[in-house]
């Protein structure tokens, strides 16, 4: 197991996890997000290609409410 | 009377009120205000996703995409660095590659701070964004920011969230007269005669929120904004009569 930090929570997960494997371990659905690792957006294109490291640092944002 | 589109870069409108999706109690009353409202052009903002279990209702499945081009904001930022980075978060959602481009200055007043605003143009117009800029009604600092390169430049009518109106005409006037981008107000409108002011004084559309969104009947509200919207705009392409200071008579006032 590595350690990353997702949304300034601590977490873990295997090594070699994608991004998009950890969305979908969170539950969290892929249409309605964008992820910065390390605070570099990851494209849409590469969710599953990027794989995360120890420490690594994520930000998943989604749209809310806004003005 | 016929009117033309309203183009912003590659986008192209009908409607020329614009409203945002934060603030109301709950999503069908929103989504049915966004509908009563003939919008075409709804603002979202970015947060972090809630990674603590269930995701819940997401804002999208009460929102036609098909039907609506999603502006998304980056309010809650107070730097160029972070502005930049959550447009292109935002860009990277897939959805849209227009941004309303907001720097604040400090939480109390929510006025833009236009250094910061000014780089942040500058640096997203270079990224290939849609850059429409929230900013102060200053005259200079509209003008610097169409310099830059923004699509829209959108002075507040009044500070974010204070539904007080059009508070300088005078200066909303003078940036209408030097600038050649669209002019959009955004902020502080409160009710449909604000709307409808900023439209008569020929600003080529409003963006609001709250006044809709805490109306006590927020669909009825959207509905007003709508038509406040389409006859102001109808009074400035009309050309309005001159003010004057001394009555003149409408009726023959001799010769029965």
């Amino acid at each position: 197991m590595i350690q990353i930090n997702v949304n300034g929570e601590k977490k873990e997960c295997p090594a070699g996890t994608s991004v998009s494997e950890l969305l979908e371990s969170l539950d969290i659905d892929k249409r309605y997000v964008a992820v910065e690792v390390n605070l570099k957006v990851v494209p849409r294109t590469q969710l599953s290609e990027k794989k995360l490291q120890e420490n690594d640092s994520l930000e998943i944002v989604t749209f809310v409410g806004g003005g | 009377m016929e009117d033309s589109v309203l183009k912003l870069g590659k986008y192209k409108f009908n409607s020329r009120l614009f409203v945002g999706t934060g603030k109301y109690q709950t999503l069908d009353i929103m989504k049915e205000a966004l509908d009563a409202s003939g919008a075409e052009v709804v603002t979202v903002a970015i947060r972090r996703a809630n990674i603590g279990g269930k995701s819940g209702e997401s804002l999208f499945d009460h929102i036609d995409k098909e039907k609506y081009t999603i502006l998304p904001n980056t309010a809650g930022c107070y730097s160029a660095d972070e502005t930049v980075r959550t447009a292109l978060l935002a860009r990277e959602m897939g959805i849209s590659d227009m941004i309303k481009l907001e720097v604040l200055g400090d939480e109390k007043t929510l006025l833009p701070d236009p250094i910061e605003t000014l780089k942040a143009t500058e640096i997203l117009v270079k990224e290939g964004f849609t850059v429409l800029v929230y900013t102060s009604d200053d005259p200079i600092v509209a003008k610097k920011l169409e310099d830059a390169g923004a699509t829209s430049v959108m002075p507040a009518g009044a500070p974010i969230g204070s539904g007080q109106g059009i508070l300088n005409q005078n200066n909303i006037r003078i940036i209408l007269e030097s600038l050649s981008v669209p002019v959009i107000v955004d902020a502080g409108v409160g009710t449909a005669s604000d709307v409808s002011i900023a439209m008569e004084l020929g600003c080529k559309g409003v963006l609001l929120n709250t006044g809709i969104a805490i109306a006590k009947d927020p669909v009825k509200m959207a509905r007003a904004m709508k038509l406040a919207c389409e006859s102001g705009r109808l009074a400035y392409l009309s050309g309005r009569m001159p003010k004057k200071l001394y009555a003149k008579a409408s009726s023959p006032l001799k010769d029965f």
